[in-house]
Order: C-alpha cells, then sequence, then structure tokens
C-alpha cells in the first residue's frame, strides 16, 4: 500500500462535505419517505387504505405540502424511486416542492435483503450492480444524497464475524460509488431491537458493528466528510424485562459512537426503529443532553416516528389532509428541539431533573 | 460475535481513564526520558561523555530534580527500566521524586525490532512474552503508564499490508495486556520521516495505519478511554525538496487524526521524530490552533525535543546543573503553551495571524 490515487478532487470534496453540512444543520434531521411499494402496503393496510400509486401519491402529499415551518428542522427528506418522479395536485414535482424548501432531497438506493448462506438466518443486502449509472441519473434527477440500510441481528451467535463484514463492505462499496457520483451516502448499519438481550449487549454489539463500518470505509477509500451515519441508538431488546431510562440509553449510545466514530463524519442520524414518536424524541432530547463530549451533529432520520401520527389522522381521506400535515409538522418541530437537547417532553421533568440521571460513563 | 465477556470492572476503567485524562490536563504533556541505553550512547556521544550507569543516572537526576513549577507543564514522565530502580544523590529514588511532584510515571514495555520476513526489510516490535507479570511489577514499583513503540516506514511497497497489520495487532496485545494491569497504554505506531516523499503521501498512509491501529484496539476489546496515542505528526519525509508550514503540518495532522481517532480517546501526545526543538513547538502550536473538531487533549511526549539543549547545556559537568534545567524547563514550558495554542513564538505575532494561513481541509 504505497501511493495514494485520490479518488475524489478537491472540488468533489468541498460539494459533498457542503451538502453533508446542510442536511445536519444545527436543529434539522431528516424525514425518511422512503418506504418501497411494500412497507407502504403494512402502512395503509393498518389505516384501511388501498395500496394503489395514486394513494400513495396522496400520501406523501400531505407529507410534503406542509409550509415553511419545516424549513428550520427538516434538512432532508428521503425519496422511494416512484415518488421521486410523482407530482403534486397541481403538477409541480415533489422534488421540486421540498427543494424550493430548502431541503436537500435523498434517495434509497439499495435493492433490499437477501440470505447469506450458512448463517443462522442472517442478510446481506444487494443494489450495487449498475448502481453507478442510477446515481448519476438520480443526481440529474434532483438527489444530493443517499441511504441504503444494511440489517443485522442478535441473537446467541449473531450477528456473526461473517454478517458483520460482509454487510461493512458492502455499505462501503455503495457509498464509494455514491461519492463518485456526487452523492452524499447515508450509512445505515442497522442493529435490529428484537429479542430479550440487555442494553449492555447491544452496545456491544453495536460498537463491534461501527468499528467493522469504518474500517471498511476506510479501506474503500471513502470520505468521511462526505458522509452521514444512520445507525440504531443503543436499547435493550423488545422483549427484555429491564426498562432503561432516556438517559440510559443516551449515555450507552453517546458511548458506543464516542468509540467508534470519527470526528470528521459531520453527522448522526438515528433511525427509530419500533420507538414511538414521543420516545423517539425523548431519547433524542437525552442524547443531545448527554455530558460526554460530541464532535458530530446527533440528530434524526425518522420514518414512522415522524409519520405514525400524520398517517392516523390522514386515514385516505382528503378533508383529513390539513389536519394530518400539522401532526407532521409537530412533530418534525418536536424533533428539531430534540436535536439541539431542547425538548421539554409533553409533561416530563425537564431537562435539569434529566440532568442527574446520566451514570458516570464508566459503567458503559 | 455473541456475547460480551467485560475485560474489566468498572472501578479498572475508573483508575484508567483517570490516569489518562491526568497525564494530559491543562496543556500538560510527557517527557520522553526512555531512551534504551544504546539510544542514550548515541545522546552522550555528541557531548563527548561516556555512557556509564552513572553518566545516565547524573543526567536524569538533574532532569527529575528541577523546581517542582514543573508539573503544571508534565504530566507523566516515561522510564526505561534501569531507571525506574535508580537514585538520586540523596539515595531518594526518581520515581517516588517525580510521584511527589505529582507527576506520573511510566515505563517502555516493547524489547525492540524484529524482523518480518518476506518484506522489504521491514519490522514487527517484540516484549509481548511475560509482559502481564512484567505490568504488574512496574505496578507495584510505581508505574501507572506503559509505551510500546511500533515503526512503520514509507519506502518501495511500504507500508505493506502485512506490516500494518502485524503491527497494529502487537500494539492492540500490548494495550489489553497493560489494561488488565492497571497500566494506561501508551500507543505509538510511529510511520518515519526517513524517505523523500511528500506531506500528501505521508498523510495518506497515517491515515491507513492509525484506521488499522483503531480496528485492532477494538477487535482486542481495549478501553479507548483508558489509553493515549502517541503518534507522528504529518510531515514531509526528511529528504524531501518540498517545504511545509506548521499550518500546513497542523491541517493535514488533525485531518488524518480526525478521520481514525475515536473522540473516547483522552489525548494525543505526538513524538518528535528528528523535529528540532522549536519546530516541535511550533507545529503543535499549529495543531492546537487548526480549525477542525478535536475532541482529543492534542499534547507532546518529547524525548530529544524537550532535552536537546539541556544535554549541551550538561556537556556532563555538575556544574553546569542550573544551566541544564533552565533550558530544559524553557522547553517544557514552551510545549506546555503550544499544546494550549498560546505559544508565541519570537517573530511571529501570535495566533491571529497564523490562523489565515490554514488551507481549507477539503483540500487534504
Amino acid at each position: 500500500m504505497p501511493h495514494s490515487y485520490p479518488a475524489l478532487s478537491a472540488e468533489q470534496k468541498k460539494e459533498l462535505s457542503d451538502i453533508a453540512f446542510r442536511i445536519v444543520a444545527p436543529g434539522k434531521g431528516i424525514l425518511a419517505a422512503d418506504e418501497s411499494v411494500g412497507s407502504m402496503a403494512k402502512r395503509l393496510s393498518q389505516i384501511g387504505v388501498e395500496n394503489t400509486e395514486e394513494n400513495r401519491r396522496l400520501y406523501r402529499q400531505v407529507l410534503f405540502s406542509a409550509d415553511d415551518r419545516v424549513r428550520k428542522c427538516i434538512g432532508g427528506v428521503i425519496f422511494f424511486h416512484e415518488t421521486l418522479y410523482q407530482k403534486d395536485d397541481n403538477g409541480v414535482l415533489f422534488v421540486r416542492t421540498i427543494q424550493d424548501k430548502g431541503i436537500v432531497v435523498g434517495i434509497k438506493v439499495d435493492k433490499g435483503v437477501v440470505p447469506l448462506a450458512g448463517t443462522d438466518g442472517e442478510t446481506t443486502t444487494q443494489g450495487l450492480d449498475g448502481l453507478s449509472e442510477r446515481c448519476a441519473q438520480y443526481k440529474k434527477d434532483g438527489a444530493d444524497f443517499a441511504k441504503w440500510r444494511c440489517v443485522l441481528k442478535i441473537s446467541e451467535r449473531t450477528p456473526s464475524a461473517l454478517a458483520i463484514l460482509e454487510n461493512a463492505n458492502v455499505l462501503a462499496r455503495y457509498a464509494s460509488i455514491c461519492q463518485q457520483n456526487g452523492i452524499v451516502p447515508i450509512v445505515e448499519p442497522e442493529i435490529l431491537p428484537d429479542g430479550d438481550h440487555d442494553l449492555k449487549r447491544c452496545q456491544y454489539v453495536t460498537e463491534k458493528v461501527l468499528a467493522a463500518v469504518y474500517k471498511a470505509l476506510s479501506d474503500h477509500h471513502v470520505y468521511l466528510e462526505g458522509t452521514l451515519l444512520k445507525p440504531n441508538m443503543v436499547t435493550p431488546g423488545h422483549a427484555c424485562p429491564i426498562k432503561y431510562s432516556p438517559e440510559e440509553i443516551a449515555m450507552a449510545t453517546v458511548t458506543a459512537l464516542r468509540r467508534t466514530v470519527p470526528p470528521a463524519v459531520p453527522g448522526v442520524t438515528f433511525l427509530s426503529g419500533g420507538q414511538s414518536e414521543e420516545e423517539a424524541s425523548l431519547n433524542l432530547n437525552a442524547i443531545n443532553q448527554c455530558p460526554l463530549p460530541r464532535p458530530w451533529a446527533l440528530t434524526f432520520s425518522y420514518g414512522r416516528a415522524l409519520q405514525a401520527s400524520a398517517l392516523n389522522t390522514w386515514r385516505g381521506q382528503r378533508d383529513n389532509a390539513g389536519a394530518a400535515t400539522e401532526e407532521f409538522i409537530k412533530r418534525a418541530e418536536v424533533n428539531g428541539l430534540a436535536a439541539q437537547g431542547k425538548y421539554e417532553g409533553s409533561g416530563e421533568d425537564g431537562g435539569a431533573a434529566a440532568q442527574s440521571l446520566y451514570i458516570a460513563n464508566h459503567a458503559y | 460475535m455473541a456475547y460480551q465477556f467485560p475485560a474489566l470492572t468498572s472501578e479498572q476503567k475508573k483508575e484508567l481513564s483517570e490516569i489518562a485524562q491526568c497525564i494530559v490536563a491543562s496543556g500538560k504533556g510527557i517527557l520522553a526520558a526512555d531512551e534504551s541505553v544504546g539510544t542514550m550512547g548515541s545522546r552522550l556521544q555528541r557531548i563527548k561523555v561516556e555512557n556509564t550507569e552513572e553518566n545516565r543516572r547524573q543526567f536524569r537526576e538533574i532532569l527529575f530534580t528541577v523546581d517542582d513549577s514543573i508539573s503544571q507543564s508534565i504530566g507523566g514522565v516515561i522510564l526505561f527500566h534501569e531507571t525506574l530502580y535508580q537514585k538520586d544523590s540523596q539515595g531518594r529514588l526518581f520515581r517516588d521524586i517525580l510521584k511527589e511532584k505529582g507527576i506520573v510515571v511510566g515505563i517502555k514495555l516493547d524489547q525492540g525490532g524484529a524482523p518480518l520476513a518476506g518484506t522489504n526489510k521491514e519490522t514487527t516490535i517484540q516484549g509481548l512474552d511475560g509482559l502481564s507479570e512484567r505490568c504488574a511489577q512496574y505496578k507495584k514499583d510505581g508505574a501507572n503508564f506503559g509505551k510500546w513503540r511500533a515503526v512503520l516506514k514509507i519506502d518501495n511497497q511500504c507500508p505493506s499490508h502485512l506490516a500494518i497489520q502485524e503491527n497494529a495487532n502487537t500494539l492492540a496485545r500490548y494495550a489489553s495486556i497493560c489494561q488488565q494491569n492497571g497500566l494506561v497504554p501508551i500507543v505509538e505506531p510511529e510511520v518515519i520521516a526517513d524517505g523523500d516523499h511528500d506531506m500528501e503521501h505521508c498523510q495518506y498512509v497515517t491515515e491507513k495505519v492509525l484506521a488499522a491501529v483503531y480496528k485492532a484496539l477494538n477487535d482486542h476489546h481495549v478501553y479507548l478511554e483508558g489509553t493515549l496515542l502517541k503518534p507522528n505528526m504529518v510531515t514531509a519525509g526528511h529528504a524531501s525538496t518540498k517545504k511545509y508550514t506548521p499550518e500546513q503540518v497542523a491541517m493535514a495532522t488533525v485531518t488524518a487524526l480526525y478521520r481514525t481517532v475515536p473522540a473516547a480517546v483522552p489525548g494525543i501526545c505526538f513524538l518528535s521524530g528528528g523535529m528540532s526543538e522549536e519546530d516541535a513547538t511550533l507545529n503543535l502550536n499549529a495543531i492546537n490552533l487548526c480549525p477542525l473538531p478535536k475532541p482529543w487533549k492534542l499534547s507532546f511526549s518529547y524525548g530529544r525535543a524537550l532535552q536537546a539543549s539541556a544535554l549541551a547545556a550538561w556537556s556532563g559537568r555538575a556544574a553546569n546543573k542550573k544551566a541544564t534545567q533552565e533550558a530544559f524547563m524553557k522547553r517544557a514550558l514552551a510545549n506546555c503553551q503550544a499544546a494550549k495554542g498560546q505559544y508565541v513564538h519570537t517573530g511571529s505575532s501570535g495566533a491571529a495571524s497564523t490562523q489565515s494561513l490554514f488551507t481549507a481541509c477539503y483540500t487534504y
């Protein structure tokens, strides 16, 4: 390994890092509206709405017609391919509407998970074939960032060394290709909360996974200043009998990140996983109040945690659209505050009392 | 990768992290006085002093019996084995003298290089055999940190993948064993300055080496909050014809570090390599003024750059004790100021004028 063959010019690096910093500017986070057709089917069936292209268009219109209040709390929106080419009732491309609000447009580029033979039900993620050409086209069509989700799970024997290595490698290939095409890659190594493991176990696994991810990114010559990370928060498994406070979750999460994510990464945009809207906001707020030094922005990239109330209010009825949009704006503003550690909670004690609940970090 | 088997208890972690923080608190740095007998031989030969145990003892006595105010600039001293058991002329152990001044005592633990067959004269480092027992003894004898120097060179086909992997792995084994015995490991992966490569090449290599080191530390379950890093600054090779300013060295160095060193590491104490005393101070100062995120303390662990003038002033004569101590104290104070970005070199106009000399980081 003697010489470097620069992957990017200075201009390319500047463009990528400017995009990344715009998305995670103080008080801003990401709306993950990139549910695939299959995922949308689940969401819509829960509110008794048929999964047609028109209904998906109408639903995204509810979100994207939010007024200028979202300018200060939404830095980016992740689109699914179909949505990138859809228009609102007035014939205006959704991409255009979002860009006009000063929000960066992103695109989901992975093609779902596939099994890793010889493992205990583990997966890798596909989508690398022709990815460069797809990225070039998406860039022309208005996208400046992309997202790729890898999935790992905790059980007796998982995640295995193969699953960690393979997913880290595929994330690094995707990231490298994106950057070659002027697109900021959001790197998402999600560790599912399924299981009865405790907080410590999740923290341990998260540290191992993130260390592998950043080694792979270094090996693949990815420019970290032009990337974002979308990890899980460190939480107990859904079936864990022990309850933890937002402060404990915050301390475990920030500790894991401090041990693995280089300061060059501009921002960490958490996924909400199965958390409720309020839980996701309280945890993000606690993370931003955590008394450990945090050199990256710590914000949100939420799907369900931004949309659950809006979806429930809309229920497929045009008459409910306005009220539904308000629900979305409300969650967006709350998370914008949480991303600055300024969310008072809906009836909680507030910042000062919570501060004392942080346990010293050598216990993590 | 199933369960976590904790390597350290909370109490052990707390002790290690407190020692590490204490060494680099408030601009303090490290005096590397751990020259082996052979290396001391080269130093003494230059001032025409015979390399006897007594002469080595005398020189170290002069340094260690300096005024107590030294502890404002020096947080730790690395000793060679022989020196840990030497006494001053009143029969007081050096390690007790240092401890009384509030300086943490450290010990060199590696046992020199061994060739890596099949490479272009690259090496790994020996010293793992019986290391745990040696660490336990040194801890009893007053040491609280260890140091281990791995060496990589830039040359045709170097550093090779093997050299990087092997040295990262031995550093991680050493670090793990130290922590088991209550010693904070200083991790030193030196990319030596021999050669005519430019600064950009050194930056590239340094990034690859550090990424491998931190992956290895993670794999070996090393508690980062209880370690310190001792890297090279990023500079051109000695034989390079290109000249770089301290600001350029600083930007390249901090860029390399922020792309690879997790925020959990409390401090980074640079080695001085072959730099002059003044250059080592100027570069450290510029590093501390660099406008990139720097979540770790950025300090010094200097051998020659703290002792060169003192050695010359001493020249083997007891009568020169005061002049020797003044020379040493002067460099210690200068480097402490540099570690806070407050060093004013006679002839420069201070921080404000240098600020503008930093080129934007995306060109690195």
